[in-house]
């Protein structure tokens, strides 16, 4: 990666700081995704677009920058990444997955608080987050209370714009929501100096809904007893999927699927056929978090679906496609991200329906609730969830946990011995 | 095979009979300490549990299960029917619920020390107490002195002031007695208790903590007489299970 050095010099970046950084997470992966056994050939691609998320893909970014488009950086799902990519600009979600920056953000920021948020800003604070510096625009929302005030702090530094994701889904909340998709609309149009023309938006919405289908393809894959592919390499694809460019993702994903769907028909997994089917639900693990998935799958296990922002409230439902209708088209944007059953909702009805019914098409034996540290939206959701699930004789265990190493032998016990209940 | 942050655990079985049982320090050499207790102690199979477990597996080749399933199993071994167990080891504790003879549930202590063995051992030592001679001490104090700390390093500190104030050793004893009583209290809050409730690990041992644990709970508790080797009986008793962790 010496090549880059005076790519990230350029930047502004403290460049041996960096080094550690990508050391770091380098090593975190090797002794996560990259110590599986009888992964897919075509996972080559997915581990080179995170391997090069700070590299070759800022380097490809610096080269759009040349003919125009200019690049928005993202922090949640419910930022629609069609209207971005419709005035020519490259969204790319900046979630900060390492365990490395979190100190950094320490120094100012409270200790008690999410770790992804720590993650994101210890990057930003230490200079090494290549994307600071070549971004015009960033982009927040008011889901949780944490994101909603670091926006306070970050918006004194960058170019920044807030959307206001509503609390509750009533109807007074869509209209906000639809307001605030044209609010964006206009934001976008202002960074970009253009425009958003209605075939261009179809055009879009057309890209990101062969996204989503490539996406939902894998993982209608992994219904399949046993699955293909492992959680954590299903993981490190949505991974990729934040960062990638999409025509490109999709085409890469759908050849994946096609090597997936031939290991199906010869009967071949990386696991037994008698592995225990665990459904992970609650917060996302963004790149450089494998922790968790790694954890369950040497636990013996098999990681059947993700419901989170790094799984299915990511690709779930499409845009409906209006063509020659602008409005009609912003409407349906609004529309599907608006049906994301995120914990910052009250009372977020529809995600306990969704967990149920994904935990028995996936048949899982068992459920994992996956809590970051100090979320609180989802640690309290957490109980219905656990509830509900119980209601439908599905086990569950609760996983607190952050992103360091600290508590690794606990979490292991306590998976393990969830998964001793289960046989 | 119990190998413990602080203790191993070694028994050997025979179908249902316990034939043997071993405790020794893990000190800095868990498995070589681990291999000098079962020099003499011949076996077909070995099953592992505790801290130690994934360490054991690689170097003896064996099936490992958590503690929580081995104090499950040890406990119903010798208590049928029971409903839930205590264990306090040296640097963990943990409430375990059982139906139908299977783990239902269970709470482990978080990411400290507090309301365990170790805990216990560094109050004796700064009290002046010998370890096995702290609960009988303390069950023997008038009264108590409440102590505000959970962790074992500031508790620690608060002790030496209350010492320096001139507060009743065996009072701040059973005060010390009592922080672990509250903390086991909270986790059997969580996971619910039956009638019938076994102590287990070497802090069953600890007269002061079975009888406040009793007078809490308004129930007899059940307590074998070797409490430390539970996890180590319980590993064994996989041998009998169907299928074989690992």
């Amino acid at each position: 990666m010496n090549n880059h050095e005076k790519m990230w010099q350029d930047l502004g970046l403290d460049v041996s700081l960096h080094n550690e950084v990508l050391a770091s997470i380098d090593r975190a992966f090797k002794n996560t995704v990259g110590a599986q056994q009888k992964r897919s050939e075509g996972m080559g691609y997915f581990d080179h677009v995170l391997h090069e998320s700070h590299g070759d893909r800022i380097a490809e970014l610096l080269a759009d920058k040349e003919k125009g488009k200019k690049i928005v950086g993202t922090f949640c799902i419910y930022v629609p990444e069609e209207i971005v990519m419709a005035a020519d600009l490259i969204p790319i979600a900046l979630c900060g997955g390492t365990q490395f920056s979190v100190p950094y953000a320490e120094k100012t920021f409270p200790r008690a608080i999410c770790p992804l948020v720590k993650s994101t800003l210890g990057l930003a604070f230490s200079k090494t987050c290549p994307y600071a510096p070549i971004k015009s625009l960033a982009v927040g929302e008011t889901t949780c209370d944490a994101k909603k005030k670091t926006w306070d702090i970050l918006a004194q530094r960058v170019n920044f714009h807030v959307m206001e994701v509503p609390q509750k889904k009533g109807e007074t909340d869509v209209n906000l929501w639809h307001f605030e998709i044209r609010e964006f609309l206009k934001k976008i149009e202002e960074t970009a100096g253009k425009k958003v023309t209605t075939e261009k938006l179809l055009e879009t919405v057309r890209i990101m809904n062969d996204k989503r289908r490539a996406l939902q393809r894998l993982n209608e894959l992994r219904k399949h007893d046993p699955p293909p592919i492992s959680g954590l390499d299903a993981l490190v694809v949505m991974q990729a999927a934040l960062n990638d460019e999409p025509v490109r993702f999709t085409r890469r994903l759908n050849e994946l699927n096609d090597e997936l769907e031939s290991r199906v028909k010869n009967d071949f997994s990386p696991f037994s056929k008698s592995v225990k089917r665990i459904m992970i639900s609650g917060c996302p693990s963004v790149m450089g978090n494998w922790k968790t998935h790694a954890l369950i799958e040497n636990s013996g296990a098999a990681i059947v679906i993700d419901e989170t922002c790094t799984g299915q409230r990511y690709f779930n439902n499409l845009v409906e496609e209006r063509p020659n209708d602008l409005v009609g088209q912003l409407s349906a944007i609004a529309d599907r991200y608006f049906k994301i059953n995120c914990s910052c909702f009250t009372p977020n009805s529809d995600r306990m329906d969704a967990v149920v019914k994904t935990a028995q098409d996936y048949r899982a034996n068992g459920t994992i609730q996956y809590i970051l540290q100090y979320c609180h939206t989802y640690n309290v959701e957490a109980i219905r969830i656990e509830g509900a699930l119980k209601k439908a004789n599905i086990p569950s265990l609760k996983v607190e946990t952050d992103y360091s190493e600290e508590d690794t032998g606990q979490l292991r016990t306590r998976i393990e011995a969830f998964l001793e209940k289960l046989g | 095979m119990d190998i413990g942050s602080r203790t191993i655990k070694c028994v050997l079985l025979n179908g249902h009979s316990m034939i043997d049982y071993r405790i020794a320090d893990t000190g800095t050499d868990p498995i070589g300490n681990a291999r000098r207790m079962m020099n003499g102690l011949n076996h077909d199979t070995l099953f592992a549990t505790g801290y130690g477990r994934h360490l054991a597996r690689e170097f003896f080749n064996c099936s490992i299960l958590t503690e929580i399933k081995a104090f499950a199993q040890g406990s119903v071994f010798y208590y049928p029917g029971c409903q839930t167990v205590i264990d306090i080891g040296g640097q963990d504790c943990k409430v375990i619920r059982i139906a139908n003879d299977r783990v239902e549930d269970f709470e482990m202590n978080d990411r400290c020390a507090a309301g365990t063995g170790k805990f216990l051992e560094v109050m004796a030592h700064t009290l002046g107490y010998p370890i096995d001679k702290f609960g009988v001490e303390a069950l023997a104090a008038t009264d108590t002195v409440t102590i505000n700390s959970m962790c074992t390093v500031f508790a620690e500190s608060e002790v030496i002031s209350l010492i320096a104030r001139g507060e009743n050793p065996p009072s701040i004893a059973r005060g010390l007695h009592q922080s672990i009583v509250n903390r086991i209290m909270a986790m059997l809050g969580k996971t619910g208790y039956g009638d019938m409730i076994v102590f287990a690990g070497g802090a069953a041992k600890n007269s002061c903590l079975v009888d406040m644990l009793e007078k809490k709970l308004s129930k007899k508790l059940y307590i074998p007489e070797e409490p430390q080797i539970i996890g180590a009986l319980g590993a064994a008793l996989s041998s009998n299970n169907k299928k074989e962790e690992g």
